[in-house]
């Protein structure tokens, strides 16, 4: 019966924006940003200030696209920050041949770029496991690593920071292509990716049918084992990617700071952006404006002196009023 | 979502099934007396006066936030602002703390009581998703304490009797868990023995049901909402007492670890069941595992860094979800 009202009230809301979609309101308040921007602060347009707000944004879009496509299947991911911690912990163990015993060079910093990432994708793929096979709800099932995973790269390091001079890690984390940042690149990548995947792929369709109703997915004979079991291991791959991505920037790995707080980052980018949290939808573009929103507004707001703090209240005002306009939309 | 059913639904059930049942709630309490058992044998004064009046004093304030919790849970919601929302109690209870007990304290319920009513309205009026909302408001009670407070910690007045709250003794007892002690009390006696308390597991059970029962859904939710953040301002005032400091960035990952210890103590997070008591066994097992590993490491045998404890509290949760999992679905 849910089921039913949901698909209907998505029918209403298509009838109620049909110029915009869903996406409407979205683009309507970055729009509104940027013009008060472009009109209040000073030297807003500059590659300067494009490049600043973008390297910051890369690592909750990049994240926030994994969680777009496991929130679409009904689930969460609150795992994301500790395996992020997990990949930033291992890569200078690695490159610095104290874990796989393979001297630094070129190959033991190719190592390091991969091994991190699968490992994170091993740690994702054991969530969707947890998820799928036990049926365990998915924000206890991902809790699990929440609370290790941040252990275990604390263990790893023994909680150290790690100082690294790496001339690979160097370039992904400052390093440009074409006058634009690696990292930004790399966002693009995923998120062109991520947005073809759900929109043309079997495997897109078959992740928002699980979403939208599972019991129906699995009696239509989708493998909703398997479909789950790899959502939750792209999540885990991307977060191993963006934990590289922050500990490139700073030239250190610090595992108990890295990806702190990041599952509720990318979930308010996801929330902001439009994507129910019901599942059964996944707009990876909304997500992506979701994020830059949220990064804007926070730039915005310390560009014209007001302290990070009242940016927090700001940022909840925003996700609330963004949350609560969904709603309305979705209403009779 | 299935098991919630099952239990509903399925009747009478044979006598095996009712011992399963049983064991998966009170496999809690076994575990937790197995624990005491094996500190017990293992270290001379691991139930020493000295150490169990520290464990209880300690963990009071965790117990206050998942008691809380629990409530919120058992309605089919949840409520990830109380960790940050006993940040704010702690610095507007210190804040207030050279005024006397009375002032410190009532201030930080006060703090609490406003976070919850925020969370209660937006969730029982506007009908936002409490994920969202609570996540919201985390981040603005996050930012309102480090607001207040100037970024920094706020030291208590030593002139008062406040500091009572956190390091005083009554009838040889710490005074916090004096103070938890009733909270469970009172929320024993509520939910078991009140309209309100069956009211809760009502709604947890099947909320479009509850209202055509004609039970005033709206008003429970806003209350348990309410209470959660009245507990959680209580456990910041016993926070700043202890420490001597309101901590605008304490508190941080509270709500996880309070979600554990309800699912660890046999509360389904689909709602409609759920136990005060095994609540606060959950929050007693992960609270002495830290202890434990005090312990081991003082004993000197082999040194274990506080850094295993999140490893070991997420083994244990993954442990104890796997059990009730195996044991829940053995009627079926």
């Amino acid at each position: 019966m849910q089921e039913l009202e949901i698909v209907a009230s998505r029918r209403r809301l298509r009838l109620a924006m049909p110029r915009g979609g869903p996406l409407g309101g979205v683009v309507l308040a970055l729009a509104i940003l940027l013009l008060f921007n472009l009109v209040a602060t000073p030297h807003f347009i500059s590659l300067q200030t494009l490049y600043v707000n973008l390297t910051q944004v890369t690592t909750i879009v990049i994240v926030a696209v994994g969680m777009t496509m496991v929130i679409a299947t009904g689930g969460i991911d609150l795992s994301v920050g500790s395996l992020m911690a997990i990949a930033g912990a291992l890569a200078p163990l690695i490159f610095a041949g104290r874990l796989l015993g393979i001297g630094p060079g070129p190959f033991a910093d190719v190592l390091a770029f991969f091994v991190p990432v699968l490992v994170a994708m091993a740690f994702g793929s054991f969530n969707g496991w947890l998820v799928a096979r036990f049926r365990i709800q998915p924000i206890v099932a991902t809790l699990v690593l929440f609370i290790a995973g941040r252990g275990i790269a604390q263990v790893m390091t023994n909680g150290n920071l790690q100082a690294f001079h790496n001339a690979s890690f160097h370039a992904l984390g400052l390093g440009r292509v074409l006058g634009v940042p690696i990292q930004v690149w790399l966002m693009a990548v995923v998120v062109g990716l991520a947005a073809w995947a759900i929109r043309r792929t079997l495997y897109g369709r078959q992740l928002l049918a699980i979403g939208g109703n599972e019991a129906a997915a699995r009696l239509a004979g989708l493998p909703v084992a398997r479909i789950t079991i790899l959502v939750y291991a792209v999540s885990g791959l991307l977060s191993g990617i963006a934990g590289l991505i922050v500990i490139a920037i700073n030239s250190s790995s610090d595992a108990n700071l890295v990806g702190l707080g990041m599952e509720l980052d990318a979930i308010a980018a996801v929330a902001v952006g439009g994507t129910a949290l019901t599942g059964g939808r996944a707009s990876i573009i909304g997500t992506l404006l979701g994020a830059l929103i949220i990064q804007l507004l926070r730039y915005t707001l310390l560009s014209h002196g007001v302290p990070d703090a009242a940016a927090l209240v700001v940022k909840a005002a925003v996700i609330l009023a963004a949350v609560y306009l969904q709603q309305v939309g979705r209403a009779p | 979502m299935t098991s919630a059913i099952d239990t509903i639904s399925s009747g009478p059930r044979p006598r095996g099934n009712r011992h399963a049942a049983l064991l998966q709630r009170q496999g809690v309490v076994l575990a937790l007396v197995l624990l005491i058992v094996f500190g017990a044998v293992r270290y001379d004064d691991f139930l020493g006066l000295y150490n169990v009046m520290s464990v209880l004093r300690y963990n009071a304030m965790f117990a206050l936030v998942a008691l809380g919790m629990g409530f919120v849970i058992m309605t089919g919601g949840i409520d990830l602002s109380v960790g940050a929302t006993a940040a704010l109690a702690s610095v507007v209870s210190a804040g207030l703390s050279d005024v006397g007990l009375g002032a410190g304290l009532a201030a930080g319920i006060a703090a609490g009581l406003g976070v919850g009513l925020v969370n209660g309205l937006a969730i029982s009026r506007a009908r936002l998703p409490a994920f969202v909302t609570t996540l919201a408001t985390m981040l603005g009670a996050r930012g309102l304490a480090l607001l207040i407070s100037g970024n920094q910690s706020v030291s208590v007045s030593w002139d008062t009797s406040f500091t009572d709250l956190g390091g005083g003794d009554f009838l040889g007892f710490p005074i916090p868990a004096w103070i938890a002690g009733v909270a469970f009390v009172l929320g024993s006696v509520l939910l078991n023995l009140t309209g309100f308390g069956r009211a809760v597991l009502a709604i947890g059970g099947n909320e479009e049901a509850a209202r055509l029962m004609g039970l005033p859904v709206a008003r429970v939710k806003l209350l348990v909402y309410v209470l959660t953040g009245g507990l959680a301002g209580l456990a910041g005032v016993i926070l700043a007492a202890q420490f001597g400091a309101g901590q605008p960035t304490e508190g941080q990952g509270w709500e996880l670890f309070a979600i554990a210890a309800v699912v660890v103590g046999g509360t389904l997070l689909t709602g409609g069941m759920g136990s005060v008591g095994f609540t606060l066994a959950g929050t007693l097992l992960l609270g002495l595992i830290f202890n434990i590993l005090n312990f081991e490491n003082g004993k000197g045998d082999f040194t274990l860094s506080a850094y295993w404890q999140s490893v070991i509290r997420g083994a244990f949760l993954l442990l104890v979800v796997l059990l009730q999992n195996r044991l829940a679905r053995r009627p079926s």
